[in-house]
């Protein structure tokens, strides 16, 4: 596939060639803190650099010219594949009989701009659950095909990054149509699809050679030096299959505020509660005719309703619950799909209010008592 | 088809969440012509009736009255349930279960020998058995309407019963207890308010109150880590909902 070394206008010119026929999804400040949203060149956090850590992000303004400063930030490209809250469908009994309308998806299709290695991981994953099951998810799949994709090799790994550790990082191999890599003050491009490579067409045209490669390498050993965080992977799922009955489970419960932001921030938690809206408006006194809509909102299993069942509730206390979460992120899911939930972005460490740490509570695991 | 009969009660509180059964706007007709509202203290002037199907209270038990009056409210009423902080857990004027009310009274009132009442603020449902209660200073509109067209439709309402945290980060914004380190208490509050406070930049108040089983201490923990001392992290909770949040606390496992 075409390769191609370009300076930092360029790149504005390749956000502009896809906004032409994509909405783009990247980086941008909101509140002190990067998330992802409709946004152009301009909006990229050029400069800033985060400092992660158990339950807390900052983010600083440096003296720098890069562009892919910071690292993955309070939410990931999910959102837009599992809408937080969407309307499947809208229904409306009368007298006639009953109606369901599934909306049409309309718009552009999206462009991500700027998904690391990591997020590129999570959206194979999220692929496996919602269409390479038994079932496809219509929505799903009407969201992710015709997505456009252009990642981002990371220079600057947060505190609480282990990508290398899972094998989804720190370099993006394949799920992209094109691939930077920010080397100094120019930016190499990498095509991966016929797509990507008719993008590098409009740009000036700046062959690379055997040493511009080698800066690449250069960059993710580097990359891969700054990243202190590590899961020990090895003996899953076997080692918490092992360890059910733990005394840990029951220190994590001590301190999990089981608030579900690790699972609202994850980019591969994708559990969701559907529930049917009617109103007052819409109800006749006599019930003969209501119209209403199911919506489909993000949920999580730290809620206390989720697991609750005619006749009650299977994971009654919050150390069920937390094991539940863990054990379906690093042990269910590689019986199910192969792999681990996890794709080491870090992000249910950061944004847990109390810190709560996965691959600690792992090692904790690990611990014969 | 008869019409179910509701009335709207009012115990001791400040009408706010009367106020947000007024601000269902467009609905209040639809709601007039689903149910008969039959009494409504602060938008109809009636007599309360014998019977009701609903009784929706507000407000808290602070008076001798208070007490025989909600007895009477529940002894008319087939479904009896209560709307907002003050009937659900004692409102704002709980504050004085935590402190000396003689000591109150004379801050508060010019003659405070004139005043008299209960030296707590009580909920609701420390005095009769209740059906159903909705959280929040006030009431939200929103949960009002979903909870009235479930009964209607007779199905278990859609209120959520998780954190305002769920909420925050349903509606996409950036958590300000991890990116700022202010004190929000947002992890132990039961979502209801759409992340008011949040989305403006604000950690949260708890205007509706805690969420079931809160873990009340790991958040206190973590507010004297940003070195906060304890007894302010403490205050933080002792708003609309103090009476709440308090037992949650001394109930909670440890």
């Amino acid at each position: 596939m075409k390769r191609v070394k370009i300076i930092k206008e360029d790149l504005k010119t390749i956000f502009e060639a896809l906004a032409q026929r994509y909405r783009t999804i990247g980086p941008k400040l909101v509140h002190g803190t990067v998330v992802m949203a409709e946004s152009s060149f301009e909006d990229i956090p050029a400069g800033y650099e985060d400092r992660q850590g158990p339950g807390s992000y900052r983010l600083e303004k440096k003296e720098t010219e890069e562009i892919f400063s910071f690292s993955p930030g309070a939410d990931s490209f999910k959102k837009y594949l599992c809408p937080s809250s969407v309307t499947s469908f809208s229904f409306q009994k009368s007298a006639k009989g009953f109606v369901v309308d599934v909306p049409e998806r309309e718009g552009m299709p999206l462009a991500f701009i700027g998904s690391r290695a990591c997020d590129l991981a999570a959206l194979s994953l999220l692929d496996q659950v919602f269409l390479d099951g038994p079932v496809r998810d219509q929505g799903y799949e009407g969201r992710r095909k015709s997505i456009f994709i252009v990642s981002v090799n990371c220079n600057h790994p947060s505190e609480n990054c282990f990508c290398d550790a899972m094998g989804t990082g720190p370099y993006a191999k394949e799920g992209f149509d094109l691939c930077i890599t920010e080397i100094r003050n120019w930016l190499l491009v990498e095509a991966g699809s016929v797509e990507g490579e008719k993008v590098l067409e409009i740009l000036p045209h700046r062959e690379i050679d055997a040493g511009d490669l080698d800066e690449k390498r250069i960059v993710i050993a580097r990359c891969r030096e700054m990243i202190k965080k590590s899961m020990k992977t090895e003996d899953l799922p076997g080692v918490i299959y092992r360890n059910l009955e733990h005394p840990r489970w029951t220190e994590i419960a001590g301190k999990d505020l089981e608030c579900g932001n690790c699972t609202m921030v994850c980019p591969t938690c994708f559990c969701n509660s559907s529930y049917d809206v009617l109103s007052l408006r819409t109800v006749s006194s006599n019930l003969r005719d209501f119209s209403g809509v199911r919506r489909r909102t993000w949920d999580s299993c730290f809620s206390k309703n989720f697991a609750r069942v005619h006749g009650g509730n299977f994971r009654p206390s919050r150390r069920a619950r937390y094991r539940h979460w863990m054990t379906h992120k690093l042990a269910y899911w590689i019986e199910q799909f192969g792999s681990p939930g996890c794709v080491g972005c870090g992000r249910c460490i950061t944004w847990c209010p109390v810190g709560i740490d996965i691959t600690h509570e792992l090692e904790e695991l690990r611990r014969v008592r | 088809m008869k019409r179910q009969r509701i009335g709207i009660f009012k115990l001791a509180s400040c009408d706010g969440c009367q106020l947000a059964v007024l601000n269902l706007n467009e609905e209040l007709f639809d709601l007039a012509e689903l149910y008969d509202i039959a009494y409504f203290r602060e938008a109809l002037n009636r007599s309360p009736l014998k019977q009701y199907d609903i009784a929706l209270v507000e407000g808290s038990v602070t008076t001798e009255r208070q007490k025989k009056e909600i007895i009477e409210i529940r002894e008319r009423a087939r479904f009896l349930m209560t709307i907002g902080a003050c009937a659900t857990a004692g409102g704002i004027q709980a504050l004085r279960n935590w402190a000396n009310l003689a000591e109150f009274k004379r801050q508060v009132y010019p003659s405070p020998e004139l005043i008299s009442v209960l030296p707590t603020s009580t909920p609701v449902s420390e005095h009769v058995y209740i059906d159903y209660e909705l959280w929040g200073c006030p009431v939200d509109a929103e949960a009002l309407s979903e909870t009235l067209v479930s009964l209607m439709v007779g199905r278990r309402p859609g209120i959520p019963i998780y954190s305002l945290c769920m909420d925050c980060k349903i509606k996409g914004i950036p958590c300000v207890l991890v990116s700022q380190g202010d004190p929000c208490l947002g992890p132990v509050t039961r979502a209801g308010c759409g992340a008011l406070c949040p989305s403006f930049g604000r950690g949260c108040f708890g205007c509706f109150g805690p969420k079931e089983g809160a873990n009340i201490d790991a958040l206190m923990h973590r507010f004297e880590d940003l070195k906060m001392a304890r007894k302010d992290a403490v205050l933080l909770m002792d708003k609309m909902n103090t009476y709440a949040y308090r037992r949650t606390r001394l109930e909670q496992d440890h």
